[in-house]
């Protein structure tokens, strides 16, 4: 029981550090990095919340896919940290407020909120066999649907990516 | 008022609460699209933790394949967004949004 508690404060402290990370860093570059430590450690708290096929597809999604995408257009863009703009002080201030205001609005409401009492059924949910099965039964629909999604999604990217000449005779 | 691994529900409530806080701070704080489009991806992500808590506290598969679903939906937003920005540098050669506020070139 504390070994499981104490992996879930240091996955919090690594998450909520390098999110923050994420935030400061002046180069874009290592913005992505820190995001990339933050998904992993999601992840582990997916394994710690019995998802691992959640986790899995987690880490190949998010860290696999997104940030190698974000890293390409970042490296193929040429943003370093000389080319980076920065909003003034005042900005920054008032975006930091801003930001801390939202944190006790949320605090307060969860605070504030009645405590749900459900007795938890030990019932494993999480693996692939498990989510397969609610996966292609109830959400047979939404699974077809979003397949049909990202070959938009594709088909958007592509069509945005085109070279700029053809671009211009199309429109 | 615990998850099946002895841990707090709260404690979910809060770390997420703190991530996506640390995400809506980062769309203000930055002037970088990119940055701007990968804070936004870590509040997508703190509801995602949100979601497979209370998944596993209902013991119920539900929420997770709604996060399953949110992933899908990421990975097209990201494909499209970044096309877009792409777009958007070789226009105007710049990815602050001071100088796309405009949306014109």
């Amino acid at each position: 029981m504390t070994f499981t508690n104490n992996l879930f404060y240091f996955l919090s402290f690594v998450a909520v550090l390098s999110a923050l990370m994420v935030v400061l860093s002046k180069n874009p570059v290592h913005s992505v990095l820190y995001l990339i430590i933050t998904f992993f450690a999601i992840a582990g708290h997916y394994v710690l919340l019995n998802a691992q096929f959640l986790a899995a597809v987690h880490v190949i999604v998010y860290a696999g896919a997104i940030m190698v995408l974000f890293l390409y257009v970042i490296m193929l863009l040429n943003l370093n940290q000389e080319s980076e703009a920065h909003k003034s002080t005042l900005m920054k201030l008032a975006a930091t407020i801003s930001a801390g205001l939202l944190l006790v609005v949320l605090i307060g409401s969860i605070r504030g909120s009645e405590q749900l009492m459900v007795q938890p059924q030990q019932v494993e949910v999480g693996s692939v066999k498990d989510m397969g099965r609610v996966l292609f039964k109830e959400f047979l629909l939404p699974f077809e649907i979003s397949s049909v999604l990202l070959l938009v999604a594709m088909i958007g990217a592509v069509m945005l990516g085109k070279n700029e000449e053809e671009g211009k005779n199309a429109s | 008022m615990k998850t099946l691994q002895g841990i707090p529900l709260d404690y979910y409530l809060w770390l997420s609460a703190a991530l996506f806080t640390i995400g809506v701070l980062g769309v203000l704080f930055r002037r970088n699209a990119i940055v701007i489009f990968m804070c936004i991806e870590l509040m997508l992500n703190a509801v995602n933790l949100l979601l497979v808590a209370f998944s596993n506290y209902y013991s119920d598969a539900s929420g997770q394949v709604f996060v399953f679903f949110i992933m899908a939906v990421a990975a097209a937003e990201v494909a499209v967004g970044l096309a877009i920005l792409m777009l958007m540098y070789r226009n105007t050669k710049t990815t602050d949004i001071n100088i796309l506020n405009r949306l014109k070139w």
